[in-house]
């Protein structure tokens, strides 16, 4: 007897998978078979409509070519690297508000607030603060003479003020989590080390970011999946009937989705996500790979 | 009407989507109705036009006890989407809205239902719509929309700016002329006033004055584009001499706010557009009395590009016989009438736009009705939608004034005459 058969006889075994057939449903009918359908789309040509016909690596030849497709890919990583500036910020903010006595959670909530806020409402409001002629932020620069700039129309600005928005929204969840980490590190050390004559800066960068970069890292590695896959703040800030910048500015998956759901190349729209799974699994990899030299493991 | 209905209106509908998509109006009727009993779901992108649309289901629900009709409004951008999805999937809904520049991948994709018979058997006479919207929704002699509306081009002018100015108003004498140095006159920097809008658009813009240039825009047959031709330079040199002489926003004020959003807070005193903005100015408070509109300039001849939505069904739908006497319903007289009455849009069927006329009689709407005998039908070829989307990319340096708009013109020729290739 093999020892599945063993176990499908033993009690309960039904009522374990029946238990976790509702996830495991869910799992492979809406991610996994996406996937794989995704996948296979990849080697095809998909017109809109009727039948697909494989045209092996020419998707993915056809891409690598598309100076369009690079632009994307830059685009999408100075997001990214722009975005991660937002970690650090994150981490003092978060050391500051775990020093506040009252109130702290009122602190947490402001900083969360624009996680819950719908997307499409951030990008209307940030839209309106960086226009050029009648936005909040050009006012506020004319305050102190500064001439302001056309920020979501001007192609070598956009990423920056997509940039700003992302950092901004993503600062809540990073609080979270970094708060949580915080409250983890023993009050003892901090005590202890004032005790060696330890000031408030060098408690910070001696204690609480070492003990902290388990959670930092965590929080660096989910900043950059999401980053790379940033598509609403362009498709809300830059869609105007024809917005100049918007052909410079275009992210990988804001370009996946002209391509497979504008242009109806589905095919071709599949390879660039397949490309895009690829590349978030290398920075992954190579971000657990250099975790060793740095996120320390009290 | 493609473009127009984009980013303001298209997140404005998203927030408002949740509200209005469950509430269809109408009972099914009192008697109990012979057959069964058959919900049919109808699509839409427009909130501006979603209480009309109400309205149209629940009459055709007044005749058709044993079927109701669902109306289900998208936001513009997730409508193609979900349509595409839906249509490829089994899952789209029975009744859609259809653009003449959407409609060809649909049609030669089998997504839509044929019509042509339903045509002849339910007696629908063609010649009751403007020819150049129903030729457009027509793939290889078949019918598969039958004309929902349809709109054409003029200069919609603001008077209290002219006034101002002291420039006389458009009217039907005006050429191309008139307009720049009408524009010229209008500009008043000091007070943020220009005298036009001249974004890169298209269907309101550059098409109509390659058109008026004597140009064509795509050549016969379809498999190539006339951008570069001497007539489409004019064309276009039209738009960027009005950059040039600084009488427009820059294209960098227009992507921050659209040109119908600087025309309705009073910014610039010209905006070339269609119809379907006159429900929009019409309930503007801001406007009242203000707002005109005339004929588009003539050029070498005149013309205006024009376009409709058809109403279309799709191929999967398990109600097929329901919904083609839905289509026809739509097609028709009664369909158009309620359109009108509300002030929606300008019905495409013949002799019901009276009402749409009485609706807003502050502007003179006959424009546009005159504008039918001179319309041609919005070019199409290809995938429509791949190559317009590159009009921004490659004309924007022209309009910038940054390269001669001959040079821009072949570069985006070359662009659109590559996709037009791939067919």
């Amino acid at each position: 007897m093999t020892s599945s058969a063993k176990s499908a006889n033993r009690p309960g075994v039904g009522w374990a998978l029946l238990f976790v057939a509702p996830a495991t449903v869910g799992l492979v009918a809406l991610y996994l078979w996406p996937f794989l359908s995704t996948f296979v789309k990849s080697f095809q040509d998909v017109p809109a409509f009727g039948p697909a016909t494989y045209t092996g690596l020419d998707n993915y030849a056809e891409l690598a070519g598309d100076g369009e497709v690079w632009q994307a890919f830059g685009n999408s990583a100075l997001y990214t690297v722009l975005v991660l500036l937002g970690i650090p910020l994150a981490v003092v903010l978060a050391a500051l508000i775990e020093q506040v006595s009252r109130g702290r959670s009122v602190y947490r909530v402001l900083f969360f607030l624009p996680v819950v806020t719908l997307p499409v409402a951030v990008g209307m409001v940030w839209r309106f603060i960086y226009n050029g002629d009648f936005g909040l932020l050009n006012y506020v620069l004319s305050w102190f003479g500064v001439d302001g700039h056309y920020w979501v129309a001007d192609p070598r600005f956009t990423i920056y003020a997509f940039a700003a928005v992302g950092v901004w929204m993503g600062l809540g969840i990073n609080l979270i989590i970094l708060g949580a980490g915080l409250q983890a590190i023993p009050k003892a050390v901090y005590e202890a080390s004032a005790l060696d004559g330890a000031g408030r800066v060098r408690q910070f960068f001696h204690i609480t970011v070492p003990l902290l970069s388990p959670s930092i890292f965590f929080v660096t590695i989910l900043t950059v999946i999401a980053a790379l896959q940033m598509f609403d703040l362009i498709f809300i800030m830059l869609r105007s009937v024809n917005n100049t910048a918007l052909a410079d500015s275009k992210t990988i998956v804001y370009l996946f989705y002209e391509k497979a759901f504008v242009q109806f190349q589905q095919g071709y729209g599949a390879a660039i996500a397949i490309v895009l799974l690829i590349v978030i699994m290398i920075a992954t990899a190579l971000q657990f790979r250099l975790q060793r030299s740095w996120v320390f493991y009290g | 009407m493609r473009h127009t209905w984009t980013a303001a209106l298209a997140v404005a509908a998203t927030l408002l989507t949740a509200c209005s998509s469950g509430s269809t109006g109408g009972s099914t009727g009192e008697a109990a109705p012979a057959g069964e009993k058959v919900t049919l779901t109808y699509a839409n992108w427009s909130e501006d036009q979603a209480p009309a649309m109400e309205q149209i289901a629940t009459e055709f629900q007044k005749e058709n006890p044993n079927i109701t009709v669902k109306v289900q409004t998208l936001p513009w951008p997730e409508y193609w989407s979900t349509l595409q999805v839906g249509a490829a999937g089994g899952t789209a809904p029975d009744a859609f809205w259809m653009l003449a520049d959407h409609f060809r991948e649909y049609a030669k994709g089998g997504a839509l239902i044929d019509l042509s018979d339903t045509v002849k058997t339910a007696g629908i006479d063609m010649t009751a719509y403007p020819k150049a919207v129903s030729d457009s929704y027509t793939y290889e002699g078949k019918i598969f929309a039958l004309p929902k509306d349809f709109d054409t081009n003029g200069i919609w002018y603001n008077k209290a700016l002219f006034d101002a100015a002291g420039v006389t108003y458009p009217d039907d004498t005006w050429g191309w002329q008139q307009v720049q140095d009408a524009a010229k006159k209008l500009t008043d920097p000091a007070k943020g006033v220009w005298g036009i809008a001249a974004p890169i658009d298209a269907q309101g813009g550059y098409y109509n004055t390659i058109l008026q240039a004597g140009g064509g825009i795509i050549k016969p047959g379809g498999t190539a584009s006339d951008f570069a031709g001497p007539e489409a330079v004019a064309g276009l040199k039209f738009w960027t001499d009005l950059q040039k002489a600084g009488v427009s926003p820059t294209l960098k004020q227009l992507s921050d706010t659209e040109a119908v959003s600087m025309f309705e807070s009073q910014k610039v005193a010209m905006y070339f557009s269609g119809a379907y903005w006159a429900l929009r100015f019409h309930k503007n408070a801001d406007l009242k009395g203000k707002v005109d509109v005339a004929p588009l300039p003539q050029g070498v001849k005149r013309a205006t590009v024009t376009s409709g939505i058809g109403n279309a069904g799709y191929a999967g739908s398990k109600h097929p016989e329901e919904l083609k006497k839905f289509l026809v319903f739509l097609g028709g007289a009664k369909a158009a009438e309620i359109q009108a009455a509300t002030g929606t849009v300008l019905p495409a069927y013949k002799g019901t736009q009276q009402p749409w006329l009485d609706s807003m009689p502050e502007f003179k709407l006959q424009v546009f009705i005159d504008a039918i005998d001179y319309s041609v039908p919005l070019p199409v070829a290809g995938n429509t939608a791949e190559w317009q989307g590159l009009a921004a990319q490659y004309l924007a340096p022209a309009w910038d004034g940054v390269k001669p708009v001959e040079e821009a013109a072949k570069e985006y020729q070359a662009a659109v005459d590559e996709v037009l290739a791939k067919q």
